[in-house]
């Protein structure tokens, strides 16, 4: 068994909105071993940024509010912390990047400046060697002429060159644990398999461990060791990669996994691409039942009576679900 | 930012002051009376001298005769004559500009001062009671005009309490700290109206402008770094939120000078603005002439210093 670095406990991040309370995570329960990928699939809306930024404490709070639930780094529960505790894990033992390379940098500093403030900040280095450190940083993730570039603003750089600063800035106190929220989103699919990649070098090289967000499954299927499915703010599958993808269980991981294009098919058949209908439900007022069941062509009655139990399917393998 | 660029846009500033300084003269042109009408109206004075004043200063000439006698004594560094005051106009202004350049500047100072932190704290908890409080302050600040206002503190502390004097003494007798002491009293009020007025505003533009910083994907980022809430905010937050309100403050400099008109006029203070309203009176074309055409170097001056420092200020933004 190895060592468990997070470990996510009935997490509930609510929020107050003018219609009323968004269940946005409504006991969530995650972990992340030492040095192993963890992917989060779900479509937008099902909880997996709100998730993430939870174990950060990035959240606006109010409107937000964490109702129940643990979040346990290394068997310390980070919920209580004050503001000054979080600092110290933040960016040091838990750095996160987020999905829009374009927006995520401060657009008046220089991208040295930025990733500086991080070393000045934790490894209490002094200004000179700090943007010293940052140049190194931007050479290991493979920016071409990192002393001149290590002057230029975010502007100057593309897209995909930001991430890589992105994933710098989060590489250079070099945490355990690196949280990527959709990384490779906003960006084209040749710069998608880089951006993969260099984190998927920087892991290795870092010993660290990584929680990937995504709606891509076909990245999932590439990176991770294990993956947990969201939807509508709850987890309602969890697998090791192989046997998500071999076996899926719950009836919205088998509507996913035929979602994903097989450009082969599509090429010679012109298949229609198999779509889940409808939407996720409204997460206001949650009905008391599967959350799934409204589009689910297996529901049941006992479906929307209650929220079914989880259940071992497999080592490793469980899933919410009474199929 | 290169020093061309800011020689390049001083070239510019002088067709577009020309310009204006032709229409400022033509509407003068076109206004009734000028500085002889008082002495062709005095029958002291006979008729003859009268029409050879008149034609001495070429006051019966075409306008556009007028207007380049005007540009080359302008050229020349000779702004004219006061024909009320009976000295040069550029003596005179240079009487009065101090004066409103001190109470126009510590209004400024005043303003900023306030605005800052008030509306940096209101975008960072909007709808907390603070923002409220500051919101509705600023809300009357800057509903009550000036004049009101300045009346309003004229009554309680120089009328009804005697604490403050009424009119702003220019050439005080006394020196040193009892000079300070006088010139700070006697500064008070105007200033006070001047700048909480432009406060009032000025704190609704430093709010809007964090609020809108504050929910960018760049501040989440500087969150994630650990940094501390003070640094997130003074660094990443006001740093950003600063570029429209530094512009915007100096676009608006023009505007509080011709704020500022009122308040001298209230507070009697001898400064430049009570100069145009005394000279319009006075029927005085030449120093109307000069001051109108001050206020417009300044609204040219200012647009130049708002585009320096937002490109000084924002790195995205350079000029070539």
């Amino acid at each position: 068994m190895a060592e468990t670095l997070l470990d996510i406990r009935g997490l509930k991040t609510w929020f107050a909105t003018d219609d009323g309370l968004v269940r946005a995570v409504d006991g969530v329960d995650l972990h992340i071993d030492r040095g192993e990928t963890l992917g989060v699939v779900g479509e937008s809306g099902c909880g997996k940024t709100v998730t993430a930024r939870s174990v950060l404490k990035l959240i606006d709070m109010p409107p937000g509010r964490f109702e129940d639930g643990q979040i346990l780094w290394q068997g310390r529960d980070l919920i209580p912390l004050g503001q000054d505790e979080m600092d110290k894990i933040r960016a040091r033992e838990i750095a996160i990047i987020f999905q829009e390379p374009m927006t995520s940098l401060n657009p008046v500093y220089t991208v040295g400046h930025q990733i500086a403030e991080v070393l000045q900040q934790h490894e209490k280095l002094g200004a000179r060697q700090a943007m010293q450190a940052a140049v190194e940083m931007l050479r290991l993730v493979n920016i071409p002429n990192p002393q001149k570039r290590v002057h230029d603003y975010p502007h100057q750089f593309s897209g995909g060159m930001r991430q890589r600063v992105m994933i710098a800035m989060a590489m250079s106190c070099k945490p355990r644990l690196l949280i990527a929220d959709e990384p490779t989103t906003a960006l084209d699919v040749t710069i998608q398999a880089q951006i993969l990649e260099l984190m998927q070098e920087m892991k290795d090289k870092l010993g660290m461990s990584m929680m990937l967000i995504t709606h891509a499954m076909g990245v999932v299927a590439e990176t991770c060791q294990r993956v947990v499915v969201m939807y509508a703010g709850k987890v309602v599958e969890e697998a090791p990669v192989e046997a998500l993808f071999g076996n899926p269980r719950h009836p919205y991981t088998q509507g996913l996994i035929r979602s994903i294009p097989r450009v082969d098919r599509a090429a010679e058949h012109k298949e229609r691409l198999e779509a889940i209908p409808g939407s996720v439900p409204s997460l206001l007022d949650p009905p008391p039942g599967c959350r799934f069941a409204s589009r689910c062509k297996y529901a049941m009655d006992i479906c929307v009576r209650g929220m079914p139990p989880f259940k071992e399917v497999g080592p490793g393998h469980r899933v919410a679900c009474v199929l | 930012m290169s020093r061309q660029y800011i020689i390049r846009r001083l070239l510019v500033a002088i067709p577009s002051l020309l310009g204006i300084s032709v229409v400022l003269f033509c509407v003068l042109a076109l206004a009734p009376g000028d500085p002889f009408s008082e002495i062709a109206a005095n029958p002291a004075i006979p008729p003859e001298v009268a029409a050879s004043l008149r034609a001495k200063f070429g006051l019966d000439d075409p306008v556009w005769l007028r207007y380049l006698h005007w540009l080359s004594a302008m050229a020349h560094g000779d702004w004219g004559f006061s024909f009320a005051s009976r000295i040069n106009v550029d003596t005179l202004i240079l009487q009065r500009l101090p004066t409103t350049l001190i109470v126009i500047g510590a209004a400024q100072i005043l303003a900023i001062v306030v605005a800052l932190p008030v509306g940096v704290l209101a975008g960072t908890r909007p709808y907390s009671i603070f923002d409220q409080v500051a919101n509705t302050l600023a809300f009357i600040g800057f509903s009550l005009p000036t004049f009101f206002t300045g009346l309003l503190l004229i009554m309680l502390f120089s009328i009804k309490l005697d604490w403050l004097p009424m009119v702003y003494n220019a050439e005080l007798s006394s020196t040193g700290w009892p000079w300070l002491w006088e010139q700070i009293r006697q500064s008070i009020m105007p200033v006070m109206v001047l700048g909480l007025f432009q406060g009032a505003s000025l704190v609704r533009y430093v709010r809007s402008a964090v609020l809108d910083v504050v929910r960018l994907d760049y501040v989440t980022t500087a969150r994630s770094k650990g940094i501390g809430e003070r640094r997130v905010i003074t660094r990443h937050v006001v740093r950003t939120a600063l570029i429209p309100v530094v512009t915007l403050v100096a676009l608006q400099m023009p505007i509080v000078f011709s704020g500022a008109i009122v308040t001298e006029q209230i507070f009697r203070v001898p400064g430049i603005g009570s100069l145009l309203i005394a000279a319009m009176l006075a029927n005085d074309t030449p120093v109307i002439m000069a001051v109108t055409f001050v206020f417009a170097c300044l609204v040219v001056m200012f647009n130049l210093i708002a585009d320096v420092l937002y490109g000084w200020l924002d790195p995205r933004i350079s000029y070539r």
